[in-house]
């Protein structure tokens, strides 16, 4: 028998890479100085050795490879974390408004990163580096998370619950770090914390980014690995183990990849909202719930829609910009209530 | 394969012996001794609170017993991998869960996971459109789950507990095929139906065992019925054996006639009066 979901999958996955690829161009030639496409195309073909219509100026050179690119690759690699993390959590934990932020490594990264702009300026000259910041923030992240699982285990084994619970515990003692730092901070460190908290893709460099999209890439896989078995997990965790899923693997893998993926891309970025969460509903919808499907798909959505609102934050305030997790939660919060209600709607019940 | 190593108890089936949970002060299960033959369905039977549910998380597994030892095909169930027991016994839960609305047919092919890297696709394939025909659950096989009715969801699980232990198994171990009050959601053709198709995968040398409520049911499909009262066993033999009216008095507290069918089976009726009778007796 044909299946007519798999061939909308494949066009749902052709559309969403072609979009993609639009977006980064879009998002590569767009800004302060604006590179025409055959520039752009002509010196990315360069890279590769291949010689091709008219080179791009050096100044158009400069921008795109040491600011532009390395933005853009920022954003692809944070957003499809984003989404393949939030897809995975939210089949651990067969709740479809699960979210990264939901182990407790958003806030955890903001409180590192929060307590390193603070406290971070009386440190020893030779650890003042871009690199600081991030590598506070990431350390921090995991610590949370695997201090949130530690919260909800006992000996071997977990329960989905209790780490819940133990997530938003944890979120709410780094919430209260943060504000406790937020009040030493000086007006400078405000300043800068807040650009933090609101999150932002600019300001990268290769140096930082580089270690960071490994990180992203292993645990992207990692997650990905996992994909049959969080469909044998939309039965409940008694049910998996019936069929051969040991859940307590599952369960640990999924946790220790989101919050590699997820401390990597929030260490650069800061928090960015909706992202996760948006995601892998979009996906569902255009696609079905099979994870084979939504997992590969909604890290294609989550790269689309932060690439965007990357976009879009650098376009609504030229030459200015907004933070990024300003629109894409200005954006994303109206979108969701339209799906729930969409949903209400839908339901008989 | 290792049932051929001494010392094993070389009985094919689930087996459990000197079965014992205590939860709390509550003793739940006391030194039950339960067999699912292969060849047979049995059927649990007992009052709200008898511990049939226990004794199964027990059987499958969910659930480690104080006391006493479960054996799957000759080995304790503890030696098996968690995968090697997915390819010989499956479990349909009295109230299935699904979260995300997956189709019919993907729900019916989760059961074919730990077939996985054993099996082909057209092997799969066949496994779950023939589950399907069998529970007639494929008329809406491309159905979304969520569109469909308790019982409709419920023949579906059923259809992927049949997937998962499709195929009889090589090297001679029995398949367990094990349901926790299968027929609760289920209107009165589809009871029958479902109770009809775990006759016949026992006919087919699996070895079922069921939960069931209706006696009438359990004694019109069930090759033996085991009654469980207060945590232990009370009885256990063929229908016709086990259900006497001074057993039903007692362990359910009503009053029955016996009545005996053509094909030999007994059927148990209850009428209101009677079991009013027996309430009222049960007042100070």
């Amino acid at each position: 028998m044909r299946d007519p979901l798999r061939l909308r999958r494949r066009v749902v996955v052709a559309a969403l890479a072609g979009a993609l690829l639009a977006a980064c161009l879009a998002a590569s030639a767009v800004g302060a100085l604006r590179i025409p496409l055959p520039h752009l195309i002509a010196a990315i073909a360069q890279c590769f050795g291949i010689k091709m219509g008219r080179p791009a100026s050096p100044i158009e050179d400069a921008a795109l490879f040491a600011i532009r690119l390395p933005r853009v690759a920022l954003g692809l690699g944070a957003g499809a974390t984003l989404g393949i993390a939030g897809a995975a959590l939210q089949a651990l934990f067969r709740n479809p408004l699960a979210d990264p932020g939901l182990i407790g490594v958003s806030g955890g990264a903001a409180f590192g990163a929060v307590g390193w702009i603070v406290l971070g300026a009386s440190a020893p000259a030779w650890m003042h580096d871009p690199f600081s910041t991030p590598l506070a923030a990431f350390t921090t992240g995991l610590a949370t998370a695997a201090g949130v699982y530690w919260i909800a285990s006992r000996g071997a084994r977990s329960e989905i619950a209790t780490l819940l619970l133990a997530g938003l515990a944890m979120n709410a003692l780094t919430a209260a770090g943060v504000g406790y730092l937020s009040y030493l901070g000086t007006d400078a460190q405000l300043r800068a914390l807040t650009f933090w908290l609101l999150g932002g893709l600019g300001g990268a460099t290769w140096r930082e980014i580089w270690p960071m999209l490994l990180l992203m890439g292993v645990a992207g896989l990692g997650l990905l690995s996992l994909r049959r078995s969080y469909d044998v997990l939309a039965l409940g965790e008694r049910s998996a183990g019936h069929l051969g899923l040991n859940v307590e693997l599952v369960r640990r893998a999924t946790i220790g990849c989101v919050a590699l993926g997820a401390g990597a891309s929030v260490a650069l970025t800061g928090i960015i909202g909706f992202v996760g969460l948006v995601a892998p509903h979009l996906v569902r919808l255009l696609g079905g719930p099979s994870h084979r499907f939504v997992l590969p798909a909604s890290a294609l959505m989550g790269a689309l829609l932060l690439v965007l609102a990357d976009l879009l934050a650098r376009m609504a305030a030229a030459p200015a910009e907004l933070p990024v997790g300003i629109v894409t939660s200005a954006l994303g919060a109206p979108f969701f209530i339209a799906l729930l209600r969409r949903r209400l709607a839908g339901s008989v019940t | 394969m290792s049932a051929g190593k001494p010392g094993l108890i070389r009985l094919l089936g689930l087996l459990g012996r000197d079965l014992s949970v205590v939860v709390g002060r509550r003793h739940l299960l006391g030194h039950v001794d339960i067999e699912a033959t292969p060849g047979l369905l049995t059927a649990v039977v007992g009052p709200n609170g008898a511990g049939k549910s226990t004794l199964l998380k027990v059987l499958s597994g969910d659930l480690a017993p104080q006391s006493g030892v479960v054996f799957l095909n000759g080995q304790m169930l503890s030696a098996w991998s968690a995968e090697e027991r997915a390819l010989q016994r499956a479990v349909l839960p009295q109230t299935p869960e699904l979260a995300f609305a997956f189709r019919a047919w993907d729900v019916v092919e989760l059961g074919r996971h730990p077939h996985r890297c054993r099996s082909t696709r057209e092997r799969d394939h066949t496994a779950v459109s023939k589950a399907m025909c069998l529970t007639e659950t494929f008329d809406f096989a491309r159905q979304d789950c969520s569109t469909l009715s308790g019982g409709e969801l419920h023949r579906t699980h059923f259809a992927r507990a049949l997937a998962q232990i499709w195929e009889p198994r090589v090297g001679g171990l029995a398949r367990v095929l094990l349901l926790d009050e299968p027929t609760a959601s289920l209107d009165l053709f589809h009871q029958h139906a479902i109770l009809g198709r775990a006759a016949q995968m026992a006919r087919a040398g699996a070895a079922v065992l069921t939960v069931l409520h209706d006696l009438n049911l359990a004694a019109a499909y069930a090759d033996r019925l085991v009654v469980l009262a207060a945590g232990s066993v009370d009885a256990a033999g063929p229908p016709a054996e086990v259900l006497t009216r001074e057993r039903i008095e007692r362990i359910w507290r009503v009053s029955a006639k016996i009545a005996t069918n053509e094909d030999g089976t007994v059927r148990v009726q209850v009428s209101r009066s009677e079991a009013g009778r027996a309430l009222l007796r049960d007042l100070p």
